[in-house]
């Protein structure tokens, strides 16, 4: 048993060292650094690559503010001031320092209100991405690995949902439901589970195909086995991918929701909800007005270069 | 040809009678018994039951459904519990409306995202492929409800060039094609655009600079032909991708609207849907909500149909 093993080690070395990238690897052993892996290449990567340094700082930077939200706020998101209502930003004329990006319809601060805001606007969008993506890929594994009549009856099912224009239908669903934050990552969920099964049923179908899944099947491996160690590494780098993509997507229409007032109802501090109340300011104060919308920009724009730093960088195409 | 086209027609029933499930499942999710919209709330048992068979609520769903269709598909749709209308007459005079601006959002982002986009794709690396893409993300990333709100605060709060809201002067819904009209177009149709403009024109850059870089480029390139007309050949041959994606933009365009319509007080579908929403009007939502999602089931089969006239390979 041990020499036999030793016996292959030997023999895959003297094999290896004729091809060129074992002879690098083996470079690497000799002057005692570990070989280089996918993920390394991947790091390596996205560490010379300045713009997924900058928006991951901003996200970071949004997501630490929004966690120590408390600690770190100038004001009470609900204190509001009748006499300090719709201040203009501190480099406007007007403004004053105590509020730096001046203060809402109800003199509440704005800053606060936005760091608030995160933390609502954030949780009602990447929640439904991630139990999509964990219902979507499911049924997308299974339609794709079982074909036949299950892949026909899954990805028919989906087209049906495909046949609806998805704000539309997030309007329509939360709109029967009645507002609220759970009714709206219910509808989020179900509009973008189509998306995630399908891109999860064409990964996997590919994979199913490929000779290393024949030839594990042909020695015996269990269904079960061949998901989980040769089709889930596979697919799983490109649903991700995808499901980064649709981050913005989700926070755009979560936040549209809670403009139309479906979302979450005040005087709760959220993003959509916000702009929704300003936007009756808008002759008074324009810039008080737009501003919830530039965070929403600034992270959507965030998340989708992020999104596509990290597609180059993995190597993954859709 | 004929045959795929009657395929593709064919393949569209049952995703069309599927949508029509989904919209009448749609009410039933919502809180407590629709029949209370109707009803005052101190009705008695017999009152309710005497309502719920006039309504045929009282029997099974499935039996509910196929009466449903069965009224829809003679374009009943049913009577809207907030003004007492039929629903179909209040859909259709909104619908008019909100085409009108998917029309003109669709005529706009097809043809700057088109030109940007294949500019973008056969100049690859250079400055002006950078400033496209760069649009392009900014143009997918911006919540389009915010842009018009900027867009009124600037055009119409600032300089008082355009209209903050409605669709025509001192309030009238009808159109004209006089400047007083189509100034109300100009900052929806930009609002409404932005969005598809910027992912047709990266996924038209994307396709084109893929084509180029296809053998029979090469070919044409090493016989000479003359850089304008390689790209005659390689635009025929990223088209069908093109349409594709523009296909399913009317998705943005149409459900966009709701958004669009809120900030400018548009009296379109959105408006309607918007309105129904808080009044709790069913049938209002749901028959809006069938009603567009056809609208855009028939694009993507117009969408399809070309895509398959202008390139053989998809004809099978």
């Amino acid at each position: 048993m041990n020499t036999s093993t030793l016996d292959a080690r030997d023999k895959s070395r003297i094999e290896t060292t004729s091809t060129a990238s074992a002879l690098m690897a083996n470079e690497a052993q000799l002057s005692g650094k570990p070989p280089k892996g996918y993920w390394h290449n991947v790091g390596n990567k996205l560490r010379h690559d300045w713009v997924a340094l900058t928006t991951m700082t901003i996200l970071g930077l949004i997501v630490l503010a929004a966690i120590f939200a408390p600690w770190i706020t100038p004001h009470d998101p609900y204190q509001a001031s009748m006499l300090d209502r719709l201040t203009p930003p501190a480099w406007a004329s007007r403004g004053t320092a105590e509020y730096l990006l001046g203060t809402d319809e109800l003199g509440r601060d704005i800053l606060t209100r936005l760091i608030y805001g995160a933390r609502v606007t954030l949780l009602m969008s990447i929640s439904p991405v991630l139990m999509a993506l964990m219902i979507g890929g499911t049924l997308g594994l299974i339609a794709g690995y079982a074909g036949g009549k299950i892949n026909m009856c899954i990805m028919r099912l989906t087209d049906v949902f495909y046949a609806f224009p998805s704000i539309l239908l997030a309007v329509a669903i939360s709109g029967a439901m009645g507002a609220g934050i759970v009714n709206g990552v219910f509808s989020l969920t179900l509009i973008f589970i189509p998306p995630l099964a399908r891109i999860t049923e064409s990964v996997t179908t590919k994979i199913r195909n490929e000779d290393y899944v024949q030839a594990a099947r042909a020695t015996g491996a269990g269904t079960l086995t061949i998901i989980r160690v040769h089709v889930l590494g596979n697919v799983l780098g490109p649903v991700l991918i995808y499901a980064s993509s649709l981050l913005s997507v989700s926070i755009v229409i979560a936040s549209g929701l809670s403009f139309l007032g479906l979302g979450v109802s005040p005087p709760i501090a959220d993003w959509g909800l916000m702009l929704n109340a300003l936007r009756e300011s808008i002759y008074v104060a324009p810039i008080n007005a737009a501003l919830p919308g530039v965070i929403i920009f600034i992270t959507c724009m965030s998340f989708n270069l992020l999104s596509d730093s990290l597609r180059s960088a993995m190597d993954v195409r859709l | 040809m004929f045959s795929y086209i009657l395929r593709r027609v064919l393949y569209t029933i049952p995703i069309a009678l599927g949508v029509t499930v989904i919209c009448f499942l749609l009410v039933q999710l919502g809180p407590g018994d629709p029949i209370n919209a109707l009803l005052p709330e101190e009705a008695t048992q017999e009152m309710i039951d005497q309502v719920k068979a006039e309504y045929g609520l009282d029997k099974p769903l499935p039996v509910q459904y196929a009466t449903w269709l069965g009224h829809a598909l003679t374009g009943d749709l049913g009577t809207s519990i907030a003004t007492g209308r039929s629903v179909s007459t209040e859909i259709f005079s909104a619908l008019g409306n909100t085409l009108m601006l998917a029309f003109g959002g669709m005529l706009v982002s097809f043809v700057v995202g088109l030109t940007l986009g294949s500019i973008a794709g056969s100049r690859q690396g250079t400055l002006s492929d950078r400033v496209v893409t760069g649009f392009a993300v900014t143009g997918v990333s911006v919540p389009h409800y915010w842009i018009a709100i900027v867009l009124v605060a600037i055009f119409a709060v600032g300089l008082h060039w355009l209209p903050a809201m409605g669709m025509g002067p001192r309030g009238s819904t009808g159109f004209a094609l006089d400047w007083a009209h189509i100034q109300h177009f100009v900052l929806p149709i930009f609002a409404l655009s932005l969005i598809p403009t910027g992912i047709i024109a990266r996924s038209v850059r994307g396709s084109v600079s893929e084509t180029y870089g296809q053998d029979f480029v090469q070919t044409l390139r090493a016989k000479g032909m003359p850089e304008r007309q390689v790209f005659v050949h390689v635009a025929r041959n990223a088209c069908s991708a093109a349409i594709a994606v523009m296909g399913l933009q009317m998705a943005e365009l149409l459900g966009g609207s709701i958004l669009i319509e809120t900030v400018f007080v548009w009296p379109g579908t959105g408006q309607l849907l918007n309105n129904a929403i808080f009044m709790r009007d069913l049938p209002i939502l749901q028959g809006t909500i069938l009603i567009m999602a056809l609208i855009f089931v028939a694009t993507n089969l117009v969408a399809d149909i070309l895509q398959a006239l202008i390139d053989p390979r998809i004809r099978r």
